[in-house]
């Protein structure tokens, strides 16, 4: 049996979305509730990220509860950056004891490229080590050996970069990621479907979901600022170029248009098995994006 | 060998204000090497400390300055003993193993760091210096092909890059190679890149409890003589 519903539809032949929120900073999780609710019905699974790029927020695990208690299909994200094994597998266990059985398994993001540089990065695991953690836990059994009263079960993720500029090395950690239990993946942005082509040429042998990253921008600076500054985001010159005819306080209609071409695209050529729509902080507008799509 | 940076002016006058007689102590070894606290940067900084105090108007300080072959071992620090006891603080240039080991010797004399202490590394080129070992007391270069990941991967993972990199360098730091992609060209080069598709489990921190001691298997005798090998 499916560990969660979206495990169900991984499992099925269905074409996937999923998205994403940021959590609040701060307590008023106000936004954040309006949000779930505008789109739990309109995706497959809504992931709630874990200090994205190292900034502090309201944690991941509360905004996964949020999704549960408002009737939508959580992905919990967590990272390494923060929490020791200890912290994570209990973290773990809280996560599945109120119903969260999906989870992306990530290193995160350098400590340097966040809001709290003086904090200590933890990375006590890297994103394999915690997939395979999260395994040795269903066993029944904790890192240390332990029995654990009650075993957890989840449907787990990571996350692959397949337009990465050296791929090589990004090919074999995904290998390894395969290995150590990951079911699905959520790509880093997808511009260039060329990369996506080859990536997928080789995830194909691999008994594994992709979904394609599709990350939304909304304007010529943001994307020069995303391509320089947030790890893991290349964006191609001529996506910058595209933004950068575009007249002022239409950008973000250019972005929808570009995710939702791109995402068409994916879907008519059947490239991946899904897509993951990354909005940051323009969730609103995925319900405008999916019907763009056709979705 | 040991790197560290000479601690900012103002913070070494602040340290040695309740003191009148001060010993600034060089140290021979590493820090003469980077630059730190070697004899010529005491008698820089002895000049320095000179001038802030003619400035200040104050001439509440006496120096005198000395350097030791080495400040991590007993039997150099015995022959400044003299010295010591003659002053109200060490100013120690050493690293903080020296200033440790000052503080042991002579329990009567405030000893003050006047470096801080910040890697174990290697001299990439004249005045610049990069670390290159964590002394995380469980070396397995061998699978690295020579490159440390706990010490020039920032995130200190095991099992491949991160997907930060770009350009080859790292996320945090564009001016820094990403160690993965250099151990990746390396064992591709070597015809090992079956090693980087090993999974290396989680690192056991009990190989590293602090403070850690290491109990010499080879006889180990003062004097020029030593180093025979005790069965």
């Amino acid at each position: 049996m499916a560990k969660s519903l979206f495990e169900e539809k991984l499992n099925s032949d269905k074409f996937l979305v999923t998205t994403e929120v940021g959590p609040p900073k701060g307590a008023d999780v106000s936004e954040m509730v309006h949000l779930i609710e505008m789109l739990k019905d309109k995706v497959d699974a809504i992931n709630v990220t874990d200090h994205q790029s190292s900034v502090m927020r309201f944690p991941s695990l509360g905004g996964c509860l949020l999704v549960k208690e408002l009737g939508g299909e959580p992905i919990l994200q967590v990272t390494c950056r923060d929490r020791n094994r200890l912290a994570l597998q209990a973290d773990l266990l809280l996560a599945y004891s109120r119903g969260i059985r999906n989870v992306l398994c990530l290193t995160g993001d350098s400590i340097d490229v966040g809001d709290h540089k003086e904090a200590k990065p933890v990375f006590d695991l890297d994103s394999v080590q915690l997939l395979k953690m999260i395994r040795i836990m269903e066993s029944g059994k904790d890192m240390g050996g332990n029995d654990l009263k009650g075993t957890p079960e989840f449907c787990i993720g990571a996350s692959v970069h397949p337009a990465a500029d050296f791929i090589e090395p990004q090919l074999i950690k995904f290998e390894k990621k395969v290995v150590a239990g990951a079911q699905f993946f959520q790509t880093q942005g997808i511009y260039d479907l060329d990369s996506l082509r080859r990536f997928m040429q080789f995830a194909s042998q691999f008994q594994v979901k992709i979904l394609a990253g599709i990350i939304v921008m909304a304007s010529a600076r943001m994307a020069r600022y995303m391509n320089e500054n947030v790890p893991g985001v290349i964006v191609p010159q001529f996506i910058i170029d595209e933004f950068a005819g575009v007249e002022k306080g239409k950008g973000l209609q250019k972005g929808i248009e570009i995710a939702a071409r791109t995402i068409k695209a994916i879907k008519e050529e059947k490239l991946c098995h899904g897509v993951h729509i990354m909005a940051v902080g323009n969730e609103r507008v995925v319900p405008e994006i999916l019907e763009a799509a056709d979705l | 060998m040991i790197v560290a940076e000479q601690k900012p002016l103002e913070e070494i006058g602040q340290m040695i204000a309740p003191y009148e007689k001060v010993l600034i102590l060089g140290c021979g070894t590493c820090m003469t090497v980077c630059g730190a606290g070697g004899e010529r940067e005491v008698s820089f900084l002895h000049g320095a400390l000179q001038v802030a105090q003619a400035r200040s108007g104050t001439n509440v300080h006496d120096f005198v300055e000395y350097t030791v072959k080495r400040q991590c071992d007993f039997e150099f620090l015995d022959l400044v003993a003299d010295r010591i006891s003659e002053v109200d603080a060490v100013l120690s240039l050493g690293c903080g193993i020296g200033v440790q080991a000052i503080a042991e010797r002579f329990p009567d004399t405030p000893v003050l760091p006047g470096v801080n202490t910040s890697f174990m590394g290697m001299t990439s080129e004249w005045g610049i210096w990069d670390e290159r070992c964590a002394a995380c007391g469980d070396c397995r270069l061998d699978e690295t092909a020579g490159i440390c990941p706990i010490t020039r991967c920032t995130k200190g993972i095991l099992n491949g890059p991160c997907a930060g990199t770009k350009n080859g360098k790292c996320e945090a730091n564009r001016e820094i190679d990403c160690a993965w992609v250099l151990i990746y060209r390396r064992l591709e080069r070597l015809g090992q890149l079956e090693k980087m598709r090993r999974y290396y489990p989680p690192r056991n921190f009990r190989t590293i409890p602090r403070p850690r001691r290491i109990v010499s298997r080879v006889k180990v005798e003062p004097g020029e003589s030593n180093g025979q090998i005790a069965i």
